[in-house]
Protein backbone atom coordinates (compact mmCIF):
# COMPACT_ATOMS: atom_id res chain seq x y z
CA UNK A 1 0.00 0.00 0.00
CA UNK A 2 1.14 3.48 -0.87
CA UNK A 3 2.08 6.47 1.05
CA UNK A 4 0.61 10.02 0.66
CA UNK A 5 -2.93 11.83 1.12
CA UNK A 6 -4.58 9.09 -1.13
CA UNK A 7 -3.61 6.31 0.84
CA UNK A 8 -4.64 7.59 4.53
CA UNK A 9 -5.56 11.40 4.29
CA UNK A 10 -1.98 12.38 5.08
CA UNK A 11 -0.58 14.43 2.88
CA UNK A 12 3.49 13.09 2.82
CA UNK A 13 6.44 15.25 3.41
CA UNK A 14 6.99 14.79 0.04
CA UNK A 15 3.58 15.84 -1.42
CA UNK A 16 3.91 18.65 0.82
CA UNK A 17 7.45 19.67 -0.51
CA UNK A 18 6.36 19.71 -3.97
CA UNK A 19 3.14 21.96 -2.81
CA UNK A 20 3.12 25.20 -5.00
CA UNK A 21 1.24 26.75 -1.63
CA UNK A 22 3.40 25.47 0.83
CA UNK A 23 6.69 28.01 1.54
CA UNK A 24 10.24 26.93 2.13
CA UNK A 25 11.50 26.23 5.45
CA UNK A 26 14.12 29.26 5.22
CA UNK A 27 10.88 31.53 4.22
CA UNK A 28 9.16 30.41 7.25
CA UNK A 29 12.27 31.26 9.55
CA UNK A 30 12.16 35.00 8.09
CA UNK A 31 8.24 35.93 8.10
CA UNK A 32 4.77 34.41 8.77
CA UNK A 33 3.79 32.70 6.13
CA UNK A 34 0.36 30.62 4.79
CA UNK A 35 0.93 27.26 4.20
CA UNK A 36 -1.75 25.95 1.94
CA UNK A 37 -1.37 22.09 2.04
CA UNK A 38 -3.55 21.91 -1.13
CA UNK A 39 -1.79 19.36 -3.21
CA UNK A 40 -5.00 17.64 -5.45
CA UNK A 41 -6.25 19.61 -8.61
CA UNK A 42 -9.51 20.95 -7.23
CA UNK A 43 -11.84 23.06 -8.96
CA UNK A 44 -12.00 25.57 -5.86
CA UNK A 45 -10.24 29.15 -6.15
CA UNK A 46 -11.91 30.92 -2.60
CA UNK A 47 -8.51 31.62 -1.75
CA UNK A 48 -7.13 33.68 -5.14
CA UNK A 49 -9.56 35.57 -4.07
CA UNK A 50 -9.48 36.30 -0.49
CA UNK A 51 -5.95 37.26 -0.25
CA UNK A 52 -5.78 41.09 0.61
CA UNK A 53 -2.45 41.19 -0.76
CA UNK A 54 -2.27 39.15 -4.22
CA UNK A 55 -0.29 36.28 -2.61
CA UNK A 56 -2.22 33.49 -4.08
CA UNK A 57 -2.60 32.44 -7.52
CA UNK A 58 -4.94 29.59 -8.45
CA UNK A 59 -5.67 31.30 -12.36
CA UNK A 60 -6.50 29.26 -15.21
CA UNK A 61 -7.97 26.19 -15.15
CA UNK A 62 -9.36 26.35 -11.81
CA UNK A 63 -7.55 22.98 -10.82
CA UNK A 64 -4.13 24.38 -10.60
CA UNK A 65 -3.07 24.33 -6.70
CA UNK A 66 -2.97 27.44 -5.25
CA UNK A 67 0.49 28.81 -5.68
CA UNK A 68 2.21 30.92 -2.27
CA UNK A 69 4.07 34.09 -3.42
CA UNK A 70 6.18 34.54 0.29
CA UNK A 71 6.98 38.09 -0.62
CA UNK A 72 3.63 39.35 -0.43
CA UNK A 73 2.19 36.94 2.11
CA UNK A 74 1.98 38.46 5.05
CA UNK A 75 1.01 35.60 7.40
CA UNK A 76 -2.59 38.02 8.07
CA UNK A 77 -4.81 34.55 7.61
CA UNK A 78 -7.64 35.80 6.20
CA UNK A 79 -7.54 33.11 3.66
CA UNK A 80 -7.83 30.25 6.67
CA UNK A 81 -11.48 30.22 6.86
CA UNK A 82 -12.11 30.77 3.44
CA UNK A 83 -10.68 27.62 2.45
CA UNK A 84 -13.57 24.87 2.23
CA UNK A 85 -10.70 22.20 2.66
CA UNK A 86 -9.45 23.34 5.58
CA UNK A 87 -6.39 23.42 4.23
CA UNK A 88 -4.87 26.47 5.26
CA UNK A 89 -2.43 26.99 8.29
CA UNK A 90 -0.71 30.50 9.01
CA UNK A 91 2.78 29.36 11.05
CA UNK A 92 4.76 32.23 13.02
CA UNK A 93 8.01 30.43 13.69
CA UNK A 94 9.44 32.73 15.50
CA UNK A 95 6.89 33.53 17.75
CA UNK A 96 9.31 33.86 21.02
CA UNK A 97 12.46 32.18 20.82
CA UNK A 98 11.34 29.02 22.28
CA UNK A 99 7.93 28.71 20.34
CA UNK A 100 5.91 29.17 17.44
CA UNK A 101 2.22 30.05 16.62
CA UNK A 102 0.29 28.05 14.74
CA UNK A 103 -2.95 29.51 13.57
CA UNK A 104 -5.75 26.76 12.27
CA UNK A 105 -9.48 26.70 10.81
CA UNK A 106 -11.22 25.20 13.55
CA UNK A 107 -15.28 24.17 13.70
CA UNK A 108 -15.93 22.32 16.91
CA UNK A 109 -17.97 23.57 19.47
CA UNK A 110 -16.82 24.68 22.17
CA UNK A 111 -14.58 26.78 21.02
CA UNK A 112 -11.69 26.37 23.21
CA UNK A 113 -10.42 29.25 25.40
CA UNK A 114 -7.55 31.45 25.52
CA UNK A 115 -4.79 30.27 27.39
CA UNK A 116 -6.04 27.02 28.01
CA UNK A 117 -3.81 24.13 27.99
CA UNK A 118 -4.23 21.76 25.11
CA UNK A 119 -2.76 18.99 23.09
CA UNK A 120 -1.67 19.38 19.70
CA UNK A 121 -2.08 16.69 17.26
CA UNK A 122 -0.51 15.64 14.33
CA UNK A 123 -2.01 15.58 10.63
CA UNK A 124 -2.65 11.74 11.88
CA UNK A 125 -4.89 12.84 14.55
CA UNK A 126 -1.60 11.87 17.27
CA UNK A 127 -0.70 13.99 20.27
CA UNK A 128 2.29 15.26 19.39
CA UNK A 129 3.39 18.29 21.96
CA UNK A 130 1.58 19.95 24.83
CA UNK A 131 0.87 24.01 23.54
CA UNK A 132 -1.25 26.46 24.79
CA UNK A 133 -4.01 28.33 23.06
CA UNK A 134 -3.14 31.94 22.47
CA UNK A 135 -6.06 33.25 20.59
CA UNK A 136 -9.29 32.28 19.28
CA UNK A 137 -10.64 34.52 16.63
CA UNK A 138 -14.18 34.72 15.22
CA UNK A 139 -15.65 37.16 12.56
CA UNK A 140 -18.99 37.13 10.74
CA UNK A 141 -16.70 37.05 7.69
CA UNK A 142 -15.32 33.70 8.78
CA UNK A 143 -18.81 31.91 8.57
CA UNK A 144 -18.53 30.06 11.74
CA UNK A 145 -14.95 28.80 11.18
CA UNK A 146 -13.00 30.31 13.83
CA UNK A 147 -9.23 31.04 13.48
CA UNK A 148 -7.51 29.44 17.21
CA UNK A 149 -3.64 30.16 17.14
CA UNK A 150 -1.25 27.52 19.53
CA UNK A 151 1.42 28.56 20.52
CA UNK A 152 4.28 25.35 20.62
CA UNK A 153 7.50 24.42 20.74
CA UNK A 154 8.75 25.75 17.86
CA UNK A 155 9.95 22.14 16.54
CA UNK A 156 6.38 21.09 16.49
CA UNK A 157 5.29 24.02 13.96
CA UNK A 158 5.40 21.78 10.97
CA UNK A 159 3.93 18.84 12.15
CA UNK A 160 0.65 20.24 14.22
CA UNK A 161 -2.41 20.81 12.61
CA UNK A 162 -5.02 20.24 15.50
CA UNK A 163 -5.96 20.15 18.89
CA UNK A 164 -7.74 18.54 21.70
CA UNK A 165 -8.56 19.61 24.91
CA UNK A 166 -7.06 18.05 27.72
CA UNK B 1 -55.80 20.34 -14.83
CA UNK B 2 -53.31 23.30 -14.48
CA UNK B 3 -51.40 24.37 -17.33
CA UNK B 4 -47.79 25.73 -17.07
CA UNK B 5 -45.32 26.54 -19.45
CA UNK B 6 -42.44 24.78 -17.80
CA UNK B 7 -42.62 22.39 -14.88
CA UNK B 8 -39.32 20.95 -13.09
CA UNK B 9 -40.01 17.92 -11.01
CA UNK B 10 -37.62 17.99 -8.22
CA UNK B 11 -36.84 21.42 -6.04
CA UNK B 12 -32.76 20.54 -5.52
CA UNK B 13 -30.17 22.47 -6.80
CA UNK B 14 -30.73 21.20 -10.22
CA UNK B 15 -34.23 22.15 -10.16
CA UNK B 16 -34.37 25.47 -8.18
CA UNK B 17 -31.48 26.50 -10.72
CA UNK B 18 -33.20 25.37 -13.79
CA UNK B 19 -36.74 27.11 -12.58
CA UNK B 20 -34.96 30.67 -11.69
CA UNK B 21 -33.35 30.34 -15.26
CA UNK B 22 -36.62 30.08 -17.30
CA UNK B 23 -38.37 32.59 -15.00
CA UNK B 24 -35.48 35.22 -15.81
CA UNK B 25 -36.96 35.28 -18.92
CA UNK B 26 -41.15 35.46 -18.05
CA UNK B 27 -41.14 31.88 -18.55
CA UNK B 28 -44.30 31.02 -16.57
CA UNK B 29 -42.45 27.91 -14.26
CA UNK B 30 -43.66 25.55 -11.54
CA UNK B 31 -41.57 23.87 -9.28
CA UNK B 32 -42.71 19.95 -7.43
CA UNK B 33 -41.35 18.23 -4.61
CA UNK B 34 -42.06 15.87 -2.59
CA UNK B 35 -40.87 16.95 0.48
CA UNK B 36 -42.18 19.82 2.70
CA UNK B 37 -38.98 22.02 2.18
CA UNK B 38 -37.29 23.02 -1.21
CA UNK B 39 -33.81 22.81 -1.67
CA UNK B 40 -33.09 18.98 -2.04
CA UNK B 41 -30.06 17.91 0.30
CA UNK B 42 -28.78 21.80 0.09
CA UNK B 43 -30.15 22.49 3.67
CA UNK B 44 -28.17 19.51 5.55
CA UNK B 45 -24.86 20.62 3.94
CA UNK B 46 -23.39 22.10 6.36
CA UNK B 47 -19.85 22.39 5.05
CA UNK B 48 -18.23 25.04 2.57
CA UNK B 49 -18.51 24.31 -0.95
CA UNK B 50 -15.20 23.70 -3.32
CA UNK B 51 -15.87 25.55 -6.51
CA UNK B 52 -15.34 28.75 -8.39
CA UNK B 53 -15.40 32.36 -6.66
CA UNK B 54 -17.55 33.10 -9.47
CA UNK B 55 -19.92 30.52 -8.55
CA UNK B 56 -20.91 30.61 -4.84
CA UNK B 57 -17.61 28.76 -3.94
CA UNK B 58 -16.44 28.84 -0.12
CA UNK B 59 -20.58 29.10 1.21
CA UNK B 60 -21.56 26.61 3.08
CA UNK B 61 -24.37 24.52 1.42
CA UNK B 62 -27.42 25.67 3.46
CA UNK B 63 -26.89 29.54 2.80
CA UNK B 64 -26.69 28.21 -1.30
CA UNK B 65 -30.28 26.78 -0.80
CA UNK B 66 -31.36 30.22 0.61
CA UNK B 67 -29.82 32.00 -2.10
CA UNK B 68 -31.78 30.09 -4.38
CA UNK B 69 -35.38 30.06 -2.67
CA UNK B 70 -34.63 33.97 -2.07
CA UNK B 71 -34.17 34.21 -6.14
CA UNK B 72 -36.91 31.65 -6.93
CA UNK B 73 -39.11 33.83 -5.21
CA UNK B 74 -37.67 37.22 -6.58
CA UNK B 75 -38.70 35.79 -10.24
CA UNK B 76 -42.20 34.66 -9.36
CA UNK B 77 -41.25 31.04 -9.54
CA UNK B 78 -44.33 28.59 -8.39
CA UNK B 79 -43.96 25.98 -5.58
CA UNK B 80 -46.26 22.85 -5.23
CA UNK B 81 -44.25 20.73 -2.07
CA UNK B 82 -45.80 18.29 -0.55
CA UNK B 83 -46.72 17.15 -3.97
CA UNK B 84 -45.43 13.40 -5.55
CA UNK B 85 -45.36 13.39 -9.14
CA UNK B 86 -46.52 9.73 -9.73
CA UNK B 87 -46.65 9.68 -13.42
CA UNK B 88 -45.79 11.30 -16.80
CA UNK B 89 -47.73 10.70 -20.46
CA UNK B 90 -46.56 11.74 -23.79
CA UNK B 91 -48.93 14.72 -23.65
CA UNK B 92 -46.68 16.07 -20.88
CA UNK B 93 -49.03 15.89 -18.42
CA UNK B 94 -48.21 15.16 -15.01
CA UNK B 95 -50.15 12.86 -12.32
CA UNK B 96 -49.45 14.61 -8.88
CA UNK B 97 -50.61 13.59 -5.45
CA UNK B 98 -50.83 16.43 -2.80
CA UNK B 99 -52.56 15.48 0.73
CA UNK B 100 -54.05 12.30 -0.93
CA UNK B 101 -55.79 14.47 -3.62
CA UNK B 102 -54.90 13.73 -7.66
CA UNK B 103 -54.41 16.08 -10.29
CA UNK B 104 -52.76 16.82 -13.28
CA UNK B 105 -50.30 18.78 -14.78
CA UNK B 106 -50.02 20.27 -18.20
CA UNK B 107 -46.80 21.58 -19.40
CA UNK B 108 -45.27 22.68 -22.24
CA UNK B 109 -41.81 21.63 -21.31
CA UNK B 110 -40.83 19.26 -18.40
CA UNK B 111 -37.47 19.11 -16.98
CA UNK B 112 -36.59 16.65 -14.76
CA UNK B 113 -34.65 17.08 -11.69
CA UNK B 114 -35.08 13.95 -9.60
CA UNK B 115 -31.79 13.52 -7.87
CA UNK B 116 -30.56 10.41 -6.76
CA UNK B 117 -31.17 7.54 -4.18
CA UNK B 118 -28.70 6.01 -2.04
CA UNK B 119 -27.33 3.28 -2.90
CA UNK B 120 -27.07 -0.10 0.31
CA UNK B 121 -24.97 -2.57 0.90
CA UNK B 122 -26.15 -6.45 1.96
CA UNK B 123 -24.28 -8.52 4.11
CA UNK B 124 -25.45 -10.68 6.99
CA UNK B 125 -27.07 -8.65 10.01
CA UNK B 126 -27.61 -5.71 7.24
CA UNK B 127 -31.47 -4.94 8.08
CA UNK B 128 -30.57 -4.42 12.20
CA UNK B 129 -32.03 -1.08 13.50
CA UNK B 130 -29.46 1.42 13.85
CA UNK B 131 -27.83 0.28 10.10
CA UNK B 132 -28.59 3.42 7.75
CA UNK B 133 -27.79 5.63 4.46
CA UNK B 134 -25.29 8.29 4.96
CA UNK B 135 -27.36 10.26 3.84
CA UNK B 136 -30.00 9.53 5.74
CA UNK B 137 -27.91 10.18 9.15
CA UNK B 138 -26.97 13.26 7.68
CA UNK B 139 -30.91 14.30 7.24
CA UNK B 140 -31.40 13.01 11.30
CA UNK B 141 -28.37 15.15 12.73
CA UNK B 142 -28.33 18.35 10.20
CA UNK B 143 -31.94 18.76 9.93
CA UNK B 144 -33.38 16.98 12.20
CA UNK B 145 -30.09 17.66 14.70
CA UNK B 146 -31.00 14.08 16.29
CA UNK B 147 -27.52 11.74 16.48
CA UNK B 148 -28.36 8.54 15.19
CA UNK B 149 -25.71 6.82 17.82
CA UNK B 150 -22.85 7.55 19.65
CA UNK B 151 -20.38 4.67 18.32
CA UNK B 152 -20.83 5.19 14.34
CA UNK B 153 -19.00 3.20 11.85
CA UNK B 154 -18.99 4.38 8.19
CA UNK B 155 -18.78 2.30 5.28
CA UNK B 156 -17.28 3.92 2.48
CA UNK B 157 -14.47 6.45 1.96
CA UNK B 158 -16.38 8.80 -0.63
CA UNK B 159 -16.86 12.64 -0.43
CA UNK B 160 -20.53 11.60 1.58
CA UNK B 161 -18.57 9.35 3.49
CA UNK B 162 -15.95 12.01 4.49
CA UNK B 163 -18.23 14.88 4.86
CA UNK B 164 -21.00 12.96 6.43
CA UNK B 165 -18.59 11.80 9.69
CA UNK B 166 -16.56 15.49 9.18
CA UNK B 167 -20.39 16.39 10.22
CA UNK B 168 -20.72 13.75 12.64
CA UNK B 169 -17.75 15.08 14.66
CA UNK B 170 -19.17 18.42 14.82
CA UNK B 171 -22.25 16.91 16.22
CA UNK B 172 -20.05 15.44 18.90
CA UNK B 173 -20.22 12.14 18.03
CA UNK B 174 -17.81 8.87 18.43
CA UNK B 175 -16.48 7.74 14.67
CA UNK B 176 -14.78 4.53 15.41
CA UNK B 177 -13.63 4.07 11.61
CA UNK B 178 -14.20 5.19 7.76
CA UNK B 179 -13.58 2.08 5.91
CA UNK B 180 -12.93 0.90 2.68
CA UNK B 181 -12.73 -2.10 0.15
CA UNK B 182 -10.70 -0.03 -2.21
CA UNK B 183 -7.05 0.55 -1.39
CA UNK B 184 -7.31 4.33 -1.56
CA UNK B 185 -9.33 6.53 -0.49
CA UNK B 186 -12.29 7.53 -2.62
CA UNK B 187 -13.02 11.34 -2.16
CA UNK B 188 -10.99 14.62 -1.99
CA UNK B 189 -7.94 13.85 0.18
CA UNK B 190 -8.52 17.71 2.40
CA UNK B 191 -11.76 15.93 3.38
CA UNK B 192 -10.06 13.19 4.33
CA UNK B 193 -7.33 14.72 6.08
CA UNK B 194 -9.95 17.01 8.37
CA UNK B 195 -11.20 13.74 9.90
CA UNK B 196 -7.68 11.64 9.95
CA UNK B 197 -6.10 14.86 11.87
CA UNK B 198 -9.21 14.55 14.17
CA UNK B 199 -7.56 10.79 15.05
CA UNK B 200 -10.37 8.92 13.08
CA UNK B 201 -9.27 5.86 11.23
CA UNK B 202 -9.62 5.27 8.01
CA UNK B 203 -9.16 1.84 7.25
CA UNK B 204 -8.38 0.81 3.72
CA UNK B 205 -8.54 -2.63 1.73
CA UNK B 206 -11.33 -3.73 4.71
CA UNK B 207 -14.82 -3.89 4.46
CA UNK B 208 -18.16 -5.16 6.56
CA UNK B 209 -18.43 -8.94 7.35
CA UNK B 210 -21.34 -9.03 9.22
CA UNK B 211 -23.41 -6.87 11.65
CA UNK B 212 -24.02 -8.14 15.11
CA UNK B 213 -26.64 -7.42 17.84
CA UNK B 214 -29.85 -8.49 19.15
CA UNK B 215 -32.11 -5.45 19.23
CA UNK B 216 -30.10 -3.27 17.52
CA UNK B 217 -26.44 -3.05 15.81
CA UNK B 218 -23.87 -4.09 18.76
CA UNK B 219 -21.12 -4.84 16.82
CA UNK B 220 -19.87 -4.81 13.38
CA UNK B 221 -17.32 -7.17 12.14
CA UNK B 222 -14.96 -6.16 10.15
CA UNK B 223 -12.67 -8.29 7.43
CA UNK B 224 -10.15 -7.19 4.88
CA UNK B 225 -10.43 -7.82 1.18
CA UNK B 226 -7.41 -8.41 -1.49
CA UNK B 227 -7.04 -6.12 -4.78
CA UNK B 228 -9.59 -7.79 -6.15
CA UNK B 229 -11.81 -7.32 -3.04
CA UNK B 230 -11.67 -11.29 -1.98
CA UNK B 231 -12.23 -11.42 1.63
CA UNK B 232 -8.89 -12.19 3.22
CA UNK B 233 -9.99 -15.32 6.13
CA UNK B 234 -8.94 -15.48 9.64
CA UNK B 235 -8.37 -11.21 9.17
CA UNK B 236 -12.17 -10.65 11.25
CA UNK B 237 -12.05 -7.91 13.17
CA UNK B 238 -14.81 -7.30 15.57
CA UNK B 239 -16.10 -3.31 16.67
CA UNK B 240 -17.99 -2.12 19.01
CA UNK B 241 -20.77 0.03 17.50
CA UNK B 242 -24.51 1.42 17.79
CA UNK B 243 -24.90 2.63 14.73
CA UNK B 244 -23.34 1.32 10.96
CA UNK B 245 -23.57 4.59 8.00
CA UNK B 246 -23.27 3.37 4.51
CA UNK B 247 -22.15 5.83 1.78
CA UNK B 248 -21.43 3.42 -1.04
CA UNK B 249 -22.61 5.45 -3.86
CA UNK B 250 -25.52 7.19 -4.98
CA UNK B 251 -28.26 5.89 -7.52
CA UNK B 252 -29.78 8.30 -10.66
CA UNK B 253 -33.56 8.86 -10.00
CA UNK B 254 -34.58 7.59 -13.73
CA UNK B 255 -38.13 6.32 -13.32
CA UNK B 256 -40.27 9.39 -14.62
CA UNK B 257 -37.52 9.60 -17.48
CA UNK B 258 -38.44 6.11 -17.76
CA UNK B 259 -41.59 5.90 -17.95
CA UNK B 260 -41.75 9.15 -20.23
CA UNK B 261 -40.13 7.00 -22.89
CA UNK B 262 -37.11 8.59 -22.81
CA UNK B 263 -33.83 6.87 -24.05
CA UNK B 264 -31.46 5.65 -21.70
CA UNK B 265 -28.45 4.07 -20.90
CA UNK B 266 -26.07 2.70 -18.98
CA UNK B 267 -22.58 4.48 -17.28
CA UNK B 268 -21.11 2.69 -14.33
CA UNK B 269 -18.89 5.83 -13.81
CA UNK B 270 -21.91 8.12 -13.55
CA UNK B 271 -23.78 5.95 -11.24
CA UNK B 272 -25.85 3.88 -13.65
CA UNK B 273 -29.07 4.60 -16.02
CA UNK B 274 -29.14 7.54 -16.78
CA UNK B 275 -30.98 9.48 -19.65
CA UNK B 276 -29.30 9.95 -22.89
CA UNK B 277 -29.15 14.59 -23.56
CA UNK B 278 -27.75 16.09 -25.47
CA UNK B 279 -25.88 19.44 -24.37
CA UNK B 280 -28.89 21.35 -23.96
CA UNK B 281 -29.72 19.07 -21.48
CA UNK B 282 -33.07 18.01 -23.88
CA UNK B 283 -33.71 13.76 -23.54
CA UNK B 284 -34.61 12.58 -26.68
CA UNK B 285 -37.86 13.85 -26.07
CA UNK B 286 -38.39 17.11 -27.43
CA UNK B 287 -39.76 18.39 -24.83
CA UNK B 288 -38.07 16.61 -21.66
CA UNK B 289 -35.31 17.74 -20.40
CA UNK B 290 -33.13 16.62 -17.62
CA UNK B 291 -30.22 17.87 -14.82
CA UNK B 292 -28.47 17.22 -11.71
CA UNK B 293 -27.99 13.69 -10.47
CA UNK B 294 -30.24 11.86 -12.37
CA UNK B 295 -28.23 12.66 -15.25
CA UNK B 296 -25.13 11.38 -13.86
CA UNK B 297 -24.03 11.88 -9.76
CA UNK B 298 -21.65 14.92 -9.67
CA UNK B 299 -21.36 17.78 -7.60
CA UNK B 300 -24.04 20.07 -6.32
CA UNK B 301 -22.29 23.22 -8.68
CA UNK B 302 -22.52 20.89 -11.59
CA UNK B 303 -26.26 20.03 -10.69
CA UNK B 304 -26.55 23.48 -10.10
CA UNK B 305 -25.30 24.97 -13.88
CA UNK B 306 -26.93 21.74 -15.71
CA UNK B 307 -30.14 23.07 -14.35
CA UNK B 308 -29.26 26.51 -15.97
CA UNK B 309 -28.73 25.43 -19.08
CA UNK B 310 -31.55 23.39 -18.97
CA UNK B 311 -33.80 26.12 -18.10
CA UNK B 312 -32.65 28.59 -20.46
CA UNK B 313 -32.57 26.04 -22.98
CA UNK B 314 -36.78 25.70 -22.59
CA UNK B 315 -37.09 29.44 -22.59
CA UNK B 316 -35.61 29.03 -25.92
CA UNK B 317 -37.55 26.27 -27.36
CA UNK B 318 -40.75 27.97 -25.88
CA UNK B 319 -39.88 31.49 -28.04
CA UNK B 320 -38.97 33.71 -24.74
CA UNK B 321 -35.46 34.88 -26.08
CA UNK B 322 -35.53 36.70 -28.81
CA UNK B 323 -31.78 37.56 -28.49
CA UNK B 324 -31.16 34.36 -29.07
CA UNK B 325 -27.30 35.56 -29.48
CA UNK B 326 -27.10 37.20 -26.03
CA UNK B 327 -28.49 33.71 -24.20
CA UNK B 328 -26.05 31.66 -26.58
CA UNK B 329 -23.28 33.22 -24.83
CA UNK B 330 -24.57 32.77 -21.33
CA UNK B 331 -24.91 28.94 -22.26
CA UNK B 332 -21.32 28.78 -23.96
CA UNK B 333 -19.99 30.38 -20.27
CA UNK B 334 -21.87 27.63 -18.74
CA UNK B 335 -20.58 24.76 -20.74
CA UNK B 336 -17.27 26.30 -19.70
CA UNK B 337 -17.92 26.55 -16.02
CA UNK B 338 -18.70 22.84 -16.14
CA UNK B 339 -16.10 21.81 -18.62
CA UNK B 340 -13.64 23.16 -15.26
CA UNK B 341 -15.92 21.62 -12.53
CA UNK B 342 -15.36 18.62 -14.22
CA UNK B 343 -11.79 18.54 -14.89
CA UNK B 344 -11.20 16.76 -11.57
CA UNK B 345 -12.64 13.16 -10.77
CA UNK B 346 -11.04 11.69 -7.56
CA UNK B 347 -9.79 8.17 -8.18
Amino acid sequence: MGTGMRFNGCPSKNELASAPGVPSLEDLNRKPLAVIECIEPIPCNPCEHACPFQAITVGDPITNCPVLDPEKCTGCGTCIACCPGLAIFVIDMNFTAATALVTMPYELYPLPQEGAEIDCLGRGGNTVAKGRIHTVKTSEKFDKTALVSIELSKEFAMDVRNIRMC
Amino acid sequence: MKNIDVAVVGAGPAGLSAAIEAAKYGVKTLVIDENRQPGGQLFKQIHKFFGSQAQMAGIRGYEIGKKLLASAQMHHVQMHLNTQVIGIDETNTLAVIKDHHYSEIKARKIILCCGAAEKTLAFPGWTLPGIMGAGAAQTLVNIHRVLPGEKILMVGSGNVGLIVTYHFLQAGANVKAVIDAAHSIKGYGVHAAKIKRAGIPIMLGCTINRAIGKKQVEKAELIRVDERFNKIPSTEIQMDVDTICLAVGLSPSTELARMAGCKLYYDAKLGGYIPLINQDMQTTLEDIYAAGDMTGIEEASIAMEEGRIAGISCAVGLGYCPDTATSQRVVQNIRLNLSQLRSYKPN
